[in-house]
């Protein structure tokens, strides 16, 4: 398989990039839109605005999505915000800021140009979202609100109190009902790619499952647009929705799309730990608690004491210490690595040992009550919900969760993968975050992805291509309909001794033990190891009740599972590879004498793109170069 | 703690239903209601038996899409709880609970507690919506909006479509629902365009859907997992009886 | 509002109707309209207590203008027959709309009353036609009926004990009828307001007992011997 890792970023000055670029495109004749069809997988934030905007262009859309409804998307669930430069606040920002900080804080691991679109088109997120009614929060004159987020200097991000994701997906759910109802998009919810067709080297179609009576079926397009998310799920405990999974993205990649960087996987600190082996996921907090509580530990290893009567000497603010200047507001990395670190050394809080106390104690007698409770009371209300503890009384206990992940399918500047016609956007693709996403800026990409760019590029390819016309009888379509009910009754027909649960639970501790927060040469080869030994017991214990025909929701998981095994280990390859630390990938091996993330731009300074090149075969490396022709790569350091 | 469980089982939409009984041994105080079924849904399939259907995604209490009857309340017996938030601390040992399906004709069982509500999605597609094609909103600054407005508005579109409104409904009424998305978008300035044709077409379709009345009973507002006042409700019908 | 404009005001009373929210809507109208008429019945019938004098001189004021007497009636047999006709049809969606109850219901959010509306409601119709026959027409209450002796009437009528007791329970009936639907009227038009709704709410209770009591108050009194001694 050859191999073209061309960004094809047009040349010039990158403030003009995306103008030129639009103005090269080719464009569709607006009368022949209607004859193209295109699939959409995934209906959230970019999924979901993808489908409802290609389909006011007039383009031929079906949606699909393994929720039963649209609306369920995990984009609902993102909390803090989405930032766009528009600089309401009068503060300094800029589109060039917005640019500036998104590279500087995916360390320098992102393809400039993408950046600085994004941070352009940010804006018209904006007032496309306020359009459709999304209830942002306002001053009381009227205008929009904007909050300081994640460390960022400026007030650039916009919120609908805890709920934004939430109301940015309605928005977009919203207009993509209204073209259901136009007849210009089929929705098929319940429904799960499990496959690509891929003719003359080109994505013409899927295969999906019906989750209801399990019909496999196939659908021809002309392009396909992959908007499913992220695979951290992988960890099996993450603060992703129980369905999220990598099998589009994964099934694409067995079909020749390159995947970037699995390895940049983001972690939260503030995040409510486990409290037992049933666990099945992982809740997060925002940030914003570490404005005013203190992390600490006891000093000494396995102290009993409940929090209260630990006296102040015996205690360890363990951030405040090692970063005097920047203390409890540490970046999420450094934060996350250093509660591990001490809950590594036994010094871990409640019943497991793995978690920290989050005071707010000395906030509480600063401030009073009132104050804590105006500011963080559903947050408070949250955590005593799930815990039963109150943290007015009680300090918090916090542990470090995966949460989002960086890396993903390889797209050009078009969004499309390696594979012609398969576009990929939103969490799915690896393009904007580079090593690190920064708070509030994942709601901003999926929409970016979605509303303003894929519709231009898309038609650009369409225009560019010269498509046949595909009929879902053909052989290819057969032969992957027949491979997805080849693994499907393979898994019904193992019927061993283990559930889809206790392997993926299995897997996730290997994943989160070896290449988690930190990894090492070391670690990943045993993990490695013992994720192959895993995938091996898998394909001979699991075992999954029921048939193919079924509502068997044990056989989705099952299905999924199997794929992340094969995930888990290129992202431990991955890993393995980038012999650097950069971002949320840290290398024990390469750290500053602060444990500062160590870059190795001689070396390292390229996205990771792997080629799968057969099941048992080593998947191949190609290496797309990146260059800094606008932000100088430089050192982080928050002592 | 051990409970014993009621556990409505259907195989499929087409098929009768019954309560199964269950015990629930290893139950733990810490544990979502979820995670509880999760843990005997991992008995079941050890002992050869298929699990319990029931469906749930972020489990953060935001998605919507878990959500059955516990001892005939919806979502169970914590106020402003879905049932994905719901620890079994709230429960006591040797507790007896009841897990129903939600039940209206609009919204058909799939398997046991897994049912359709696609019928939300086609009200939504009637008119629940801004006709807004993306690269025409102007700056998002233009129209001001009070905050209290803003902050109505927000109330109302809190909803996240779970369906405990109609279940809890005696009426099965998805007003509860219409009347959140009537009121959220009928509040602002950006919705008055499409106002009259908004409600008249969403509740026509609501009806289409086979939802039943609202008799302004309230049982909807007491089992809503985000709170939604009965207001939205007033509003919806004071909205139709203008356009009409 | 565009294509709504043109239609004819028949064409949009009818889609109104086909509604729900129609069908609610006129619910609340026959529902102020037969309130209306209680509040006056009452105030009417609470003139007994100022003797039989009174009582018979305003049962034959109202008499003396048959024309409005027999519009007042019309209006009230219209608004009858449309609050039942309604009830009927909201009744029967509900039943399509839930073919499958439930095992186990538990009711947490809604008043007994708001829940039987469709006890209380026959229970007050079937009352109102015997009370018709009893008081109004005399078909029930023969041996002593005179028409135009209001007074009189109504005490032998309630010396039945079956009588008074049927009226008390009905009146009852009446009185939770009225809890739900007086507030319910305003919610079905679409008035509410977080800060009036509740005041609108304990309002309608205090009414509604107030009505109940001031009606009840009657045969009490004919069965205690308060009134109606002389007869």
């Amino acid at each position: 398989m050859s191999m073209d890792l061309s960004s094809r970023v047009p040349s010039g000055a990158i403030e003009r990039l995306w103008d030129k670029a639009r103005f090269e495109m080719k464009l569709v004749n607006p009368a022949n839109k209607r004859k193209y069809n295109i699939l959409v997988v995934g209906s959230g934030l970019a999924g979901g605005s993808a489908a409802a905007s290609l389909a006011e262009l007039g383009y031929n859309v079906k949606c699909f999505c393994f929720q039963d409804s649209a609306r369920r998307a995990h984009s609902i669930a993102a909390q803090g915000g989405i930032n766009a430069a528009k600089n309401y606040q009068n503060d300094g920002d800029s589109i060039y800021r917005l640019f500036y900080d998104t590279v500087k804080g995916g360390d320098f691991r992102s393809r400039e140009a993408n950046v600085y679109r994004l941070a352009q088109i940010s804006v018209n997120i904006i007032d496309q979202c306020v359009a459709q009614g999304v209830p942002f929060a306002r001053e009381y004159g009227g205008t929009l609100a904007n909050r300081s987020f994640g460390g960022a200097q400026v007030s650039r991000t916009f919120y609908a109190r805890g709920q934004t994701g939430q109301q940015l997906l309605l928005g977009a759910y919203q207009a993509l009902e209204r073209q259901v109802d136009a007849g210009r998009v089929k929705m098929f919810p319940r429904t799960e790619m499990l496959g690509l067709v891929v003719i003359d080297g080109k994505a013409r179609g899927i295969v999906t499952r019906d989750l209801v009576n399990g019909k496999i079926e196939s659908h021809a397009a002309d392009a396909v647009v992959l908007g499913t998310g992220g695979y951290g799920n992988v960890y099996y405990l993450s603060t992703n929705a129980r369905g999220s999974n990598c099998t589009a993205i994964w099934r694409a990649y067995k079909h020749g799309a390159a995947f970037a960087n699995p390895c940049f996987t983001q972690i939260h600190p503030t995040c409510i730990p486990v409290s037992g082996d049933y666990q099945s996921k992982l809740t997060l907090m925002s940030e914003s608690l570490r404005n005013d509580g203190r992390i600490w530990v006891p000093l000494k290893p396995g102290d009993q004491r409940p929090p209260n009567e630990i006296p102040e000497p015996e205690r360890d603010y363990f951030l405040e210490r090692r970063y005097p200047s920047f203390g409890n507001l540490v970046p999420r990395d450094v934060a996350s690595r250093n509660c591990k670190a001490v809950c590594d050394e036994g010094l871990g809080v409640g019943n497991n040992g793995l978690g920290v106390y989050l005071d707010f104690a000395d906030a509480i007698k600063r401030l009073g009550v009132a104050v804590i409770r105006e500011r963080y009371g559903n947050l408070f209300d949250m955590y005593e919900r799930i815990t039963g503890e109150d943290p007015y009384k009680v300090p918090m206990r916090i542990y470090p969760a995966i949460h989002y992940t960086m890396g993903g399918l390889w797209v050009d500047y078009s969004l499309m993968s390696t594979v012609p016609g398969l576009f990929v956007i939103g969490e799915a693709n690896f393009s904007d975050h580079g090593a690190n996403r920064l708070g509030a800026s994942a709601l901003m990409q999926g929409l970016a992805d979605g509303y303003f760019i894929l519709p231009y590029t898309i038609g650009e390819y369409l225009a560019r291509t010269k498509l046949d016309k595909v009929q879902t009888d053909y052989a290819e379509f057969k032969r992957e309909e027949s491979e997805v009910e080849t693994i499907t009754k393979r898994l019904l027909s193992i019927r061993g001794e283990r559930t889809v649960t206790s392997f993926h639970r299995e897997l996730g501790k290997v994943l989160w033990d070896y290449c988690g927060m930190s990894r090492n040469a070391v670690g990943l080869k045993l993990a490695l190891g013992k994720i192959r030994e895993l995938r091996e017991g898998y394909w001979h214990n699991v075992d999954v009740l029921g048939g193919p025909e079924d509502f068997n929701q044990a056989l989705e998981h099952a299905g999924r599972v199997a794929d992340f095994f094969e995930l888990a280990e290129l992202m431990c390859i991955d890993a393995l590879d980038r012999n650097e630390s950069c971002g949320a990938h840290f290398r024990e091996e390469y750290q500053t004498p602060d444990n500062e993330a160590l870059r190795d731009d001689q070396r390292y300074c390229y996205v990771a793109a792997w080629v799968f090149k057969g099941a048992n075969q080593p998947p191949e490396l190609h290496a797309e170069p990146l260059k800094f022709e606008y932000v100088r790569p430089t050192q982080r350091s928050y002592k | 703690m051990r409970l014993t469980l009621h556990i409505w089982r259907q195989k499929g939409p087409k098929e009768p239903g019954r309560m199964v009984h269950y015990e629930a041994r290893n139950a733990n105080p810490d544990m979502s209601f979820l995670e509880m079924l999760d843990v005997l849904n991992e008995e079941l399939t050890l002992k050869g038996e298929d699990p319990v259907a029931f469906d749930s995604d972020c489990r953060e209490g935001i998605c919507g899409m878990c959500g059955f009857m516990i001892n005939g309340v919806a979502h169970g017996p914590r106020r402003g709880t879905t049932v994905c938030q719901l620890h079994m601390r709230k429960f006591k040992d040797g507790d007896v609970l009841y897990i129903e399906p939600w039940r209206a004709r609009a919204f058909p069982v799939i398997k046991d507690l897994a049912v359709n509500r696609t019928a939300f999605d086609r009200i939504i597609a009637a008119g629940g919506y801004i006709s807004v094609p993306a690269g025409s909103a102007p700056d998002g600054n233009t129209i001001l909006i009070p905050k209290p407005v803003a902050e109505q508005a927000m109330d109302a579109a809190a909803c996240i479509g779970c369906g405990a409104c109609v279940a809890a409904c005696p009426n099965a009424s998805a007003a509860l629902f219409t009347g959140a998305k009537i009121a959220h978008l009928g509040l602002l300035p950006q919705g008055q365009p499409e106002r009259d044709q908004r409600v008249l077409k969403m509740v026509a379709h609501s009806t289409l859907e086979q939802f039943g009345s609202c008799t302004n009973i309230g049982e909807c507002e007491a089992v809503c997992p985000k709170e939604i006042k009965l207001e939205v409700i007033a509003r919806m019908n004071r909205d139709f009886i203008k356009a009409s | 509002m565009s294509s709504v404009a043109i239609d004819s005001h028949v064409g949009r009373a009818a889609r109104l109707y086909q509604a729900y929210i129609g069908k609610k809507f006129v619910m609340a109208l026959t529902g102020v309209i037969l309130f209306g008429y209680l509040v006056g019945h009452l105030l009417g019938n609470l003139q007994a207590f100022l003797g039989p004098e009174r009582m018979d001189a305003y049962a034959a004021f109202l008499h003396s203008m048959p024309n409005v007497l027999w519009l007042v009636r019309a209006l009230l047999l219209v608004s009858v027959v449309a609050h039942i006709v309604a009830s009927i049809q909201l009744t029967a969606l509900k039943r399509k709309a839930r073919p499958q109850g439930y095992v186990k219901k538990e009711a947490i959010g809604s008043s007994y009353a708001s829940r039987t509306m469709m006890w209380s409601g026959p229970i007050i119709a079937a009352f109102v036609v015997f009370h018709i026959l009893d008081v109004t027409t005399g078909v029930t209450n023969t041996a002593q009926y005179r028409e135009l002796h209001a007074y009189e009437n109504l005490v032998y009528s309630f010396r039945r004990i079956p009588v008074s007791i049927a009226y008390i329970f009905a009146m009852v009936a009446l009185s939770m009828h009225l809890y739900h639907g007086l507030w319910s009227m305003f919610q079905s038009v679409g008035i509410s307001h977080p800060r009036y709704t509740p005041v609108i709410k304990r309002l309608a209770m205090w009414v509604a007992i107030l009505l109940a009591a001031g009606f009840i108050s009657i045969p009490i009194s004919v069965m205690t011997g308060l009134m109606g001694t002389k007869l």
